[in-house]
């Protein structure tokens, strides 16, 4: 579904991603784990547009996407949940709801407005207030909610489990599998290695810039080498 | 305690009545000599200023987007609309309108002109970009034959009634209040929250940034024909960068992404400068200590970000009264009717 072959980004003179190739097939969940640092952002952010690769290609359901405006990206079924959840602050919640919705229909906006409030009770509860005065956890829930507004194929998500409680971090991972199981593609970007590979299907490691390892999931899991560098022994 | 809110059935009409009832008010004040020649005349700058200002506020204020060229745009639409209006003949009434959309549509295109490459940049740079634009308009027009150069253009006609800005006061109202209220005002808004997010959520940025930044310069461009067809002479050294700062010193005083702000702030800033003639040469200090003032207290602008209603504002009051009825006789059905 999607398939990026031999970007390289540079931030200035410093190369950030090196050579890096990967693919996510249709109804996957695929992460991309590493260290602070180790271009995981950055790739998310090429691959909708936000940076630039100076080689190779990307392309989404088969079509070259290198170039696409990130707006026009949504149109096509991939969305991008950023880093640091970045929701509209003083908009309320059902606003920043409907402006995930923007490039659908408001018909099509209510019924999909109904699916998110019923994955996230939370959200629904204060859809009428300022979204900047949701707590942590529940302004993760409003960027996943926001991102599912325009019905995507596939959701790349960044770090969703930054900053939250325990607790908050295995909701928010319950919802992402449900909605992989609901048929929605996901490439989960995280630190948090433990419990991306517990979800996930297929797992890239990245060190400074350029993937070292593919495997399945559960194969990484137990390999020693990932163990002491990513989970803690 | 729903029974308490109740919600006026019909703001369209709320609103509009009272457009009309304040015309009245304003044109009885003036016919019996409540307020006197100068007063009367003094609602004429009012009126353009709360026009710039709040086209203005459009772009700095929910755009989030901080030009500073604006005089640049009231410039273009002053002089589009002033030679129109010399060149043409037609009935007063008929021709300054006519003038005036003209002169928004000219601003409003130098707009999109100046905003297409200066919106790839923000903050401080856009500022200063939007600076020099406004000076470029400016020397250009300073240059320029048919715009009088330096000597300024003269003759123009002595068109812009109290009537003509009071109807474009509340053009420009409307337009804006509705435009930040829809979809895509809500797009405008999310851009300025996050731009990165408003545009993985699908929003074309660039457009909606040209869009709003168009406007601002249309109805700057409209202001600019009533202040033309106002002092009858147009002269380019009062279009410099000082004009662009006493616009914006307006808005951030009546608080940036407020519409009321920035009307209340343009009739006292307006209004304050005349007031303080008595004063002489310390006017200009308490002016400026004045807006310091207001700055340390109340950093987000006299009204922040709130917005006045005169729905809400019956509504409410109403819903007092009602409580206080209820309270009077007993309370504890309250939430009954």
């Amino acid at each position: 579904m999607l398939k990026v072959e031999n970007i390289n980004v540079y931030y200035g003179s410093i190369h950030a991603v090196k050579d890096v190739s990967f693919q996510v097939a249709e109804g996957e969940i695929v992460t991309l784990i590493g260290a602070n640092g180790a271009g995981k952002s950055t790739i998310l952010k090429t691959i909708s547009g936000l940076l630039r690769s100076k080689t190779g290609k990307i392309s989404f359901m088969g079509e070259d996407i290198i170039g696409v405006e990130a707006y026009n990206l949504t149109r096509r079924g991939l969305a991008h949940v950023p880093e640091g959840r970045r929701i509209f602050q003083l908009l309320t919640v059902e606003e920043n709801l409907e402006m995930g919705g923007y490039l659908r229909s408001a018909s099509e906006n209510r019924d999909t407005m109904k699916d998110v409030y019923r994955r996230f009770p939370r959200v629904e509860e204060r859809k009428r207030q300022i979204a900047g005065t949701l707590s942590g956890g529940e302004q993760q829930m409003l960027a996943l909610g926001r991102s599912l507004m325009s019905a995507p194929k596939l959701v790349m998500m960044d770090e969703p489990s930054m900053g939250l409680a325990p607790v908050l971090v295995n909701q928010i991972f319950d919802i992402v599998k449900e909605l992989n199981d609901a048929g929605t593609t996901i490439l989960l970007v995280e630190q948090n290695a433990r419990m991306a590979l517990s979800i996930a299907h297929r797992c890239y490691v990245l060190e400074t810039g350029r993937i070292t390892m593919e495997a399945a999931a559960s194969e990484l899991l137990d390999n020693d080498e990932v163990r002491k560098a990513y989970l803690g022994g | 305690m729903s029974g308490l809110n109740v919600k006026t059935p019909s703001r369209y009409a709320l609103n509009a009545v009272s457009v009309v009832g304040l015309y009245l008010v304003l044109m009885a004040l003036i016919r019996y000599r409540v307020l006197n020649r100068y007063q009367a005349l003094m609602l004429i700058p009012i009126g353009f200023n709360i026009i710039l200002a709040v086209s203005l506020n459009l772009s700095a204020g929910f755009l989030g987007q901080l030009p500073l060229g604006h005089a640049g745009f009231m410039s273009v639409g002053g002089y589009a609309a002033a030679l129109l209006t010399m060149r043409l003949n037609l009935p007063t009434n008929v021709e300054l309108p006519i003038a005036l959309v003209f002169g928004g549509l000219v601003a409003a295109g130098f707009g999109v002109l100046i905003g297409l490459p200066a919106l790839r940049l923000k903050g401080d740079y856009l500022a200063i970009i939007t600076l020099g634009f406004g000076e470029i308009i400016r020397v250009i027009i300073l240059n320029l034959d048919f715009t009088g150069g330096a000597y300024g253009l003269k003759g123009i006609g002595r068109k812009t009634t109290v009537t003509w800005v009071y109807i474009f006061v509340v053009v420009t109202l409307w337009t804006i209040n509705t435009l930040i209220r829809s979809r895509h005002g809500r797009a405008i808004l999310s851009i300025r929250e996050d731009e990165i997010a408003a545009e993985a959520a699908g929003i074309p940025t660039t457009y909606y940034k040209v869009l709003a930044f168009a406007i601002s310069a249309g109805f700057a461009g409209v202001a600019g024909g009533l202040y033309a067809h106002y002092l009858s002479i147009l002269d380019p050294s009062t279009f410099g960068f000082m004009r662009s700062c006493e616009i914006l010193v307006i808005v951030v005083l009546g608080g940036l992404g407020s519409i009321f702000g920035s009307v209340v702030s343009a009739t006292a800033l307006t209004i304050l400068p005349e007031m303080l003639r008595g004063f002489a040469e310390y006017r200009m200090v308490i002016y400026s200590l004045l807006l310091i003032a207001v700055m340390i207290f109340k950093p987000s602008g006299l009204c922040g970000k709130y917005e006045f209603s005169l729905g809400d504002a019956i509504d409410g009051f109403n819903a007092g009264i009602r409580r206080r009825i209820l309270k009077k006789g007993g309370g504890s059905d309250a939430s009954g009717s």
